[in-house]
């Protein structure tokens, strides 16, 4: 179990104060796994980095399994931070050392004697996949594959936390998915509690059941994965939502893009469906009941915790009076629903 | 040239070939005894200058400063003047301030700092990434020293071996001021003073060839253990 409780991070510029974290209050369940999204400079990388105390808070408290680890003394910590696994978003394997031997790294470090080093080092390059790439250097890796060493390498030391600090950022989409499914199965198999950062909504839907939105140092949100995507409480968890959904307009669509109705033009609308929106079908029902054709330019919906939402850009084609009862339908239904302009 | 009249050339110049080869030995011993004790000085001391630096392992303002400003004031003396300048040093050391291991104290002295500067810059190269791994495996101090970064930093070390060993070959050849031996200052005295262009030639042959193998060797072993 993890807990931060009043934590505080403050740098100094020369004389300038920033608030990196300011009162951040988080308990992550043992065994669970949690996921903590921002944009970049929100203050999520920091946040990890106090975990184990990479950073030290300025104020506040860490705890991990019932240790706070802000009172131990520097060789303490280094004790304690080996039952804290780490991976981060670069790697960071060391060139000069094989496969086997960066997973071997940590135990090496605990001065555990060689062969139970190999036999350890062989299990846990069989369970992340990689027993045939033990004596490779990590340069002749895939990114995926360097993740996978670094997990190994992470679980070494029979933790019980893995931190993940941007794991995913730096791999494409099907790696991502299948380092998501190790990272699934290990906190399966080992009790293991996660916590990781990203700025990437899919990685959030895809494998935490909690998660936490942070925006400019502070915890806006917190909660199961499911209602905070759907009903987000903040304004600020609102619009990153929105952001990592991003339908903006494309280039000719906006040089064409006017703000009055003339001849001929039609309304480009921005529907925002969320989870107080009613679960219908109401596109078709729309284009059949007020007789407009939609025209759906670009759409991003999708369906997390039993709650659809999404965004979507669409065009309303028919006479102004059918467009606009259509539009005070949709609103009717709690559809968010923005007119953009109209498009020639 | 025919095969013939080197032999000839040979057979008449015994004593230049001894002259030659004895100062080729002083070089070579002179070059890699101060590289030698150089390294064995100037790596901890580039260590240092690295990890006490700002937002450093062992962050220490002071110490880096102070360390810096002795390292700099090191590189800065010209070498032909630290030769002289060492003198009563070089004595009290090795007993005389003339001969061959006379030289190798200002040739040791002149190349700690270097090697510290080039060391440091070594260290340098190696990702902060992997300090915080290792850090966050719960690495001591001296566990990250040994153990990450200076075997991530083994190419550049090499690298920086190979280029201190060539400068020493160069500052070597002013080791004639103190009688030092080897080949600059058999250069020197038989090529340059009396007119001797055939021995100037050979001379400087030889440093070239030295020069040379000791970059190719310095080369193969960045390359046997670069693993970037």
């Amino acid at each position: 179990m993890i807990e931060i409780k009043n934590v505080n991070k403050v740098f100094y510029q020369g004389d300038k104060e920033i608030h990196a974290l300011s009162e951040i209050n988080l308990k992550i369940e043992q065994g669970s796994i949690f996921g903590v999204i921002g944009s970049s400079g929100a203050g999520k990388s920091t946040l990890i980095r106090c975990v184990n105390l990479l950073e030290r808070p300025t104020n506040g408290q860490v705890v991990v399994d019932g240790v706070d680890l802000t009172r131990l003394s520097e060789q303490e910590l280094t004790q304690t931070r080996r039952k804290i696994g780490m991976i981060f978003q670069h790697f960071n394997l060391l060139s000069s050392r094989t496969v086997f031997n960066n997973v071997a790294l940590p135990l090496e470090l605990a001065g555990v004697d060689k062969q139970k080093i190999k036999q350890k080092v062989e299990s846990l390059l069989k369970l992340v996949g990689l027993e045939d790439k033990r004596d490779v250097y990590p340069a002749n890796l895939s990114g995926g594959q360097k993740q996978r060493v670094a997990i190994a390498r992470a679980l070494a030391s029979d933790p019980k936390v893995l931190l993940c600090d941007e794991a995913t950022s730096a791999l494409d989409p099907a790696t991502t998915i299948s380092i998501l499914e190790l990272l699934r199965k290990i906190n399966k198999e080992l009790n293991l509690t996660i916590l990781l950062i990203t700025h990437e909504m899919a990685v959030v839907k895809g494998i935490c059941e909690d998660v936490a939105i942070i925006g400019d140092g502070k915890l806006v949100e917190n909660g199961k994965v499911g209602d905070i995507f759907a009903h987000p409480k903040t304004d600020l968890a609102r619009e990153f939502i929105r952001s990592t959904l991003d339908l903006s307009i494309p280039a000719d669509y906006k040089e064409r893009l006017q703000a009055t109705r003339v001849e001929n033009s039609y309304p480009l609308i921005r529907l925002e469906f969320t989870g107080a929106s009613v679960d219908a079908p109401v596109i078709s029902h729309v284009a059949r009941e007020f007789n407009i054709d939609i025209s759906i330019l670009s759409s991003n919906m999708d369906y997390v915790g039993g709650v659809k939402f999404g965004l979507m850009l669409a065009e309303f084609i028919g006479s102004e009076a059918c467009a606009d009862k259509a539009i005070q339908y949709l609103k009717e239904q709690k559809i968010e629903l923005e007119v953009l302009g109209y498009v020639a | 040239m025919s095969l013939n009249t080197v032999v000839t050339w040979w057979a008449e110049n015994t004593r230049l070939i001894e002259l030659l080869v004895d100062s080729l030995w002083q070089t070579i011993v002179m070059v890699f005894t101060s590289g030698f004790i150089g390294f064995a000085v100037g790596i901890p001391l580039g260590v240092l200058l690295h990890l006490s630096k700002k937002n450093g392992l062992l962050e220490n303002t002071v110490l880096n400063k102070s360390l810096g400003v002795v390292v700099n004031i090191g590189r800065s003396i010209p070498f032909i003047i630290l030769l002289v300048a060492l003198i009563p040093i070089t004595r009290f050391i090795v007993g005389s301030s003339i001969g061959t291991p006379a030289a190798i104290v200002p040739l040791t002295i002149g190349a700690i700092p270097f090697i510290a500067r080039l060391v440091e810059g070594a260290l340098l190269e190696v990702p902060s990434g992997l300090v915080e791994a290792a850090q966050a495996m719960g690495a001591k101090p001296i566990q990250i020293i040994n153990k990450v970064l200076l075997p991530e930093a083994l190419p550049g070390i090499i690298n920086a071996a190979t280029i201190t060993l060539v400068t020493l070959v160069g500052y070597s050849a002013m080791a004639g001021t103190v009688g030092g031996g080897g080949l600059g200052d058999v250069g020197i005295r038989y090529g340059y003073q009396r007119f001797d262009a055939t021995v100037m030639i050979i001379t400087i042959v030889i440093l070239v060839l030295l020069v040379q193998l000791i970059q190719s060797v310095g080369d193969y072993l960045v390359k046997r253990v670069d693993h970037r």
